[in-house]
């Protein structure tokens, strides 16, 4: 099943700013639900997101219960050499789940 | 988006049974149009639409062999980008030789348990979801055109019937809100014209995809009517009636709903 889908522009301009944006599939659940029984349903939301510019920290997120379902984010990154982004998040339950994607400097 | 309607006008003109629509050509409108910016924006871009994901998945399962005859949809059907362009603007259809009005849905889950010998999918399961809104997804931006000659045309009249019907405890009819008074208020919603041209859709309440049928009943449950089950024959039929009220309408699949 994907997970997310991704989207960087395959060539930057060096030094200049450029968008990437990422829509992950996750229920994100609220824990505030019940089901048809009534039992609670638990608590899972992605806690945490981050984003690693050829392994160098460049965004990160703590999420919480309050954002809603198929989390997407936007953001911007600036690049001085080629390189791989990759996408790093856990959830409450501990499934992790990842993406990486190539960037050229020109 | 107004270049888009001209030739829609040119298209429909020569199509038989236009003239005893509904809603006149010059009045339809997408439900998309009633929808606020942000609704709209999220909708028309690929990355945005969480609907892309279903379609993604339903790509990956279009390839994947299944059943006891391990074959995949594209083992016969080949590559859907092409085989499937305009499958949806014709469902639902009736199947002469099964005798039996099939919805996207119902025809996908056919020809999974018959061709496939897989074992048959759940209605509003994510599976059978990601596999319409990819076959769906092939259709984009083609108008409705559904039969309702032979022998559709008496499920036509009966879901015609049961759409001018009163409903429910709020006694109300299909034909009163999307009819009659479509554009006009319901507490923070705008009434739509009810069109199911963008199913199925991402509806933001749901925090996920659905059918139409899925709509069909929330609408039911709204008016605080009996729901017919999912993958009844009533949906179906209504889902064959609404096809050809929106008729022309492009196809918006995967869509994005309040």
């Amino acid at each position: 099943m994907p997970d997310a889908r991704v989207h960087v522009p395959g060539e930057v301009p060096r030094g200049k700013p450029f968008e990437v944006r990422i829509l992950i599939r996750h229920p994100m659940e609220t824990g505030y639900r019940t089901d048809d029984a009534g039992k609670p349903i638990a608590r899972n939301v992605l806690s945490t997101f981050a984003c690693r510019y050829n392994g160098e920290a460049v965004f990160s997120a703590r999420l919480s219960s309050g954002i809603a379902a198929n989390p997407y984010l936007r953001f911007f990154v600036t690049a001085r050499d080629s390189g791989q982004l990759t996408f790093e998040w856990i959830d409450d339950s501990g499934v992790r789940g990842g993406e990486r994607v190539a960037v050229t400097v020109v | 988006m107004r270049r888009g309607l001209v030739v829609l006008v040119a298209f429909c003109a020569g199509v038989s049974g236009a003239q005893e629509r509904v809603l006149p050509l010059s009045v339809l409108r997408s439900g998309i149009t009633f929808a606020g910016p942000d609704v709209r924006a999220m909708q028309s871009d690929d990355v945005a639409n969480p609907g892309e994901l279903w379609v993604e998945r339903g790509e990956k399962l279009w390839n994947l062999p299944a059943g006891a005859a391990e074959r995949s949809c594209a083992s016969c059907h080949g590559d859907a980008r092409t085989s499937m362009r305009g499958a949806a603007t014709r469902y639902p259809a009736h199947d002469v030789a099964r005798d039996k009005l099939f919805d996207l849905e119902a025809r996908i889950d056919d020809c999974r348990t018959r061709r496939q010998q897989a074992s048959s999918y759940l209605r509003e399961s994510d599976d059978l979801l990601s596999l319409t809104a990819y076959v769906a997804y092939q259709s984009r931006g083609l108008p409705l055109a559904v039969s309702i000659d032979g022998p559709a045309r008496a499920a036509f009249e009966r879901a015609r019937a049961f759409y001018d019907q009163r409903h429910g405890q709020m006694n109300l009819a299909c034909a009163h809100c999307h009819d009659q008074n479509w554009g006009k208020r319901l507490l923070g919603e705008t009434i739509s014209q009810g069109h199911g041209n963008a199913f199925p859709a991402y509806r933001l309440e749901w925090q996920g995809l659905g059918s139409l049928q899925r709509r069909i009943r929330a609408c039911l449950f709204g008016v605080r009517a009996e729901m017919p089950p999912a993958g009844a024959a009533e949906l179906a039929e209504l889902e064959l009636f609404l096809a050809w009220r929106a008729q022309g309408l492009p196809v918006e699949a995967p869509g994005v709903r309040r």
